[in-house]
Parts: C-alpha cells; sequence; structure tokens
C-alpha cells in the first residue's frame, strides 16, 4: 500500500542556484498528485529530492524534511532503502537494452538479492499485469530484449520494473511526453489503477493530463510552490492569479 | 502566450454582444409596438429573429470550437461556459419579442381599452435589468451583476400586481378578456425576460468569481 508523503521547509540547491525554496506539502497516500509549471520551476527537482536522487549530483544538496510514512527519508534511511520504497519512471523509456524482458523487469530484484526463480517468476507476472503489459508480451518474456518493444510498451515495462520492488511510491517524471496518444491513454489508465496499491507523484506539462489523472495538483514557479490544492479546484477556479495566469497560457 | 487563443475569446465576446445588442432591440421595438400599436414595429421583430436564431447557432460552434481545440482551463473554462448560457438565454429574450409582438398584433383586433397594468414600466425594468447584465458581463463586473438579481423581485411583483388587476378587470368587464388575457401574457413575457436578465448575471457571477449562485445557492 501506498504512504503518505509529509514535506516541510524543503529547500534544494544547484551549486548556488536555490531551485527549490521552503516546500510545504501533504501529499495524501493512495492517491495522484501532479506537480505542473514552466520549465525550471523546481518540479522535477523536488521528485528527485522525494527519493534522494537530487543528491546524486556532486553540486547539488537539500536540506528540509520529507517524511515517508513515519520515516525521515533523509535521517533514518540509506538513499538505496529510500530507492526500494519509490520507484521511478522518467521522461524517456530507459530499458537495460541488452536484457530481455524478463530480465528487464526483475533487474532491481536481482540488484537487491532477490534468487528464488519461483518468486521472480511470480513478480514479473504480477508486475506486468499491473503495468497492463502481460498480455502483449507474455509469450517473449525471455526471448525478446525490452528494448525491442514499441515506445509505450517500453514506458509500462519500466512501470513493471518499478513496481516489481513493491514500493510504496512511485514517481512520474513526464511518463508519457514521448508517447503517441493510445499508449498516453494506456499509461493514464495504469495511473488510475496504480494509486489503488501506490502513492504517484507526476511531474507533467500536459495541464489536461495532470486534470485527468490527479486528484490533488501543485503549482510551481520559480522553485517556489505558488499554490496546492485539489485538481478541481486548480483547473476551474485556482486561488492564486499565477496558477490562473500559467494554466490559461497568459504567461510561459 | 496563447494569442490566437485569447483573440479567439475576444470574438467571441463580440459576437456575444451583437447577439446582445439585437436581443435587446427586439423588446424596445415589441415594447414600442405595444405602445403605439404600430403593427408594422412587430414586423421588424419578426424578421430579426431568424438573424437571432442564426447567430445563437454561430456562438454555440465557436465556443465548441474553442472547448474542442483549445482545452481552455479556469477563467477561460468559465467565460466560455457562462457565453453558451447566455448565448441561450439572450435567443429566449429574442423568443420572448417576438410573443409579445405577437400578442400586440392580437390586440390590434380588438379597440383600445384602458387596462389597469403599466406594461411599459415593466418593460423599462425588465430591459433595465437586461442592459445591466450585459454591462456586467463586458465589464467582468459581478459586483454589478449582483444589483440585477436584486431587481428581479421587483418585476416579478409587477407581474404579481398585473395578474391580480388583469384578473378582477376580467371578472368585472368581461367584455375586456381579450385585451386584458393579451396584457396578461405580456406582463409574463417580460417577468420572463427578467428571468433571463437575472440567468445572464449568475454566468457573469461564475465567470468571474468562480461561483455557482444559481437558484439561490452558493458553491464555490
Amino acid at each position: 500500500m501506498g504512504v503518505g508523503i509529509q514535506v516541510e521547509n524543503l529547500n534544494a540547491w544547484y551549486g548556488t542556484n536555490h531551485t527549490l525554496q521552503d516546500i510545504n506539502l501533504h501529499i495524501p497516500a493512495n492517491h495522484a498528485t501532479a506537480l505542473i509549471g514552466p520549465s525550471g520551476c523546481g518540479k522535477s527537482t523536488f521528485v528527485r529530492c522525494l527519493n534522494r536522487m537530487h543528491e546524486t549530483n556532486p553540486i547539488a544538496r537539500a536540506t528540509g524534511v520529507v517524511k515517508m510514512g513515519d520515516i525521515d527519508i533523509y535521517k533514518d534511511a540509506s538513499p538505496v532503502e529510500i530507492r526500494r520504497r519509490v520507484g521511478m519512471v522518467f521522461q524517456r523509456p530507459n530499458p537495460f537494452p541488452t536484457m530481455s524482458i524478463y530480465d528487464n523487469v526483475i533487474s532491481g530484484l536481482k540488484l537487491n538479492g532477490f534468487r528464488n526463480r519461483r518468486i521472480l517468476d511470480e513478480t514479473v507476472e504480477r508486475s506486468l499485469k499491473s503495468a497492463a503489459l502481460w498480455e502483449e508480451v507474455k509469450d517473449d518474456l525471455k526471448k525478446k530484449s525490452g528494448a525491442s518493444l514499441s515506445g509505450g510498451q517500453q514506458q509500462r515495462m519500466c512501470i513493471a520494473r518499478a513496481i516489481a520492488v513493491d514500493p510504496e511510491v512511485l514517481l512520474m517524471d513526464e511518463p508519457a511526453s514521448a508517447l503517441d496518444p493510445v499508449s498516453t491513454s494506456k499509461i493514464e489508465d495504469l495511473i488510475f489503477q496504480l494509486k489503488t496499491q501506490y502513492t504517484i507523484v507526476i511531474v507533467t506539462h500536459n495541464m489536461q493530463q495532470a486534470a485527468r489523472v490527479a486528484e490533488n495538483t501543485g503549482f510551481f514557479l520559480n522553485g517556489k510552490m505558488v499554490e496546492f490544492d485539489s485538481t478541481h479546484k486548480i483547473f476551474t477556479n485556482p486561488s492564486d492569479k499565477r496558477t490562473e495566469d500559467y494554466i490559461t497560457g497568459r504567461f510561459g | 502566450m496563447r494569442v490566437k487563443f485569447h483573440q479567439s475569446l475576444d470574438d467571441l465576446k463580440e459576437k456575444l454582444l451583437v447577439m446582445a445588442g439585437m436581443a435587446e432591440q427586439g423588446i424596445q421595438r415589441a415594447i414600442e409596438a405595444y405602445r403605439t400599436r404600430d403593427l408594422s414595429i412587430c414586423e421588424l421583430v419578426f424578421r430579426a429573429e431568424p438573424s437571432i436564431n442564426r447567430l445563437e447557432r454561430e456562438i454555440d460552434q465557436m465556443a465548441l470550437d474553442l472547448l474542442a481545440m483549445e482545452q481552455p482551463m479556469a477563467t477561460d473554462l468559465r467565460f466560455i461556459l457562462s457565453v453558451i448560457r447566455i448565448n441561450a438565454d439572450l435567443e429566449r429574450v429574442g423568443d420572448q419579442a417576438v410573443n409579445i409582438a405577437i400578442r400586440v398584433r392580437e390586440m390590434g383586433a380588438f379597440a383600445n381599452a384602458d387596462l389597469p397594468v403599466d406594461i411599459p414600466r415593466l418593460a423599462s425594468l425588465s430591459a433595465a435589468m437586461v442592459r445591466k447584465a450585459l454591462q456586467a458581463f463586458i465589464e467582468a463586473d459581478a459586483e454589478l451583476a449582483e444589483s440585477v438579481l436584486a431587481l428581479d423581485d421587483q418585476v416579478d411583483e409587477m407581474n404579481d400586481a398585473a395578474f391580480y388587476s388583469l384578473s378582477n378587470l376580467i371578472k368585472e368587464k368581461p367584455e375586456l378578456t381579450p385585451q386584458s388575457l393579451n396584457a396578461l401574457i405580456i406582463a409574463r413575457n417580460l417577468e420572463r425576460v427578467g428571468d433571463h436578465a437575472t440567468n445572464i448575471a449568475e454566468d457573469v457571477i461564475f465567470w468571474v468569481r468562480g461561483a455557482d449562485v444559481r437558484h439561490n445557492s452558493s458553491m464555490l
């Protein structure tokens, strides 16, 4: 099951560039939360702080508190442990090109030391079913490489790979921006189903997509979170004029 | 900046104001026809109606295209929804003008009678409501729109009073029944114009504030 995320006074820097400033918000468990804002506003940096990927850049640092359930991810757990609990899906599908579909899906489990074949088989089937890809690839699991799939299939395989390690949170950084409309709607349907099991945070430039899949939406601008509210409120009657101006295309 | 989209919204607003002008003119002409019993003015009202109907369809199509092509959000989405509703109300105002003109033509078949109802005053109040509601739309002024809602009670009261006095007249002077019935229906038509003005004002409030104040409720 997903867990709620509590963010308190989160600040992040790249070198001297203060990219996130005093972010406070609560992301509810088992909901999809969308983050929108113009390029460079800090929304991707924000999600990278939620799985401690931000700190992998040598000039980057972050301060503040990020709690997932009862765990302060910067104090109570290692980055490796956090990344097992927090899956991530990126803009472009990133399969391991030389691995089969099967090996792609279980790569995270293998890294965590799982070797039991029966458990691995079950995990592959469960994950691919959850990612709505099982029926399309079940006969080629070990015959085809992950890279041989279509873009939309690759992205769903990456989602299967992310959920194979049984995370509590799924971060999605523009997961459908490189996909065609049919593949995009499959990913959106998937998000709808996955949020019953995971807490989902999705960064998107596509506001209609945010409106379709997320219960809550946060608007970032210049490293600050301007507004966080129900998606309904943000897209029909936002409280802050800057949000209104952004979503109606009056700037940006 | 979505320059083309925002230009299209301005075009939509302009077209709705053309429609509004025609609907208002219809009511003014119908009342002038009532006051003067000039059937040629009734003809003008009848002839204008197809243009109002055509404009209604054109505005709906423009709004539909913008919804489909531009996927508007927030204030733009509320604006387009309000335009669609106001468009329908204006078309109905045009219909009321035609209804009044039909009654005036009917009344022409009978001798003039001194009826205990001040139709021009009722018309002037209803027309003022429409004008104020449209001014509120032009200026995106929710407070002005609220002032329209308050006027609706006055129009309703005048219509009720007209019903009461004309019903009594029919009892007292049955020979004046046709004129009385026509005047009664005209009063009712004008009361409906006031209702349409109220709807327009509510749509302006929805557009400007995002608040649904229809049916005496407020949903943010």
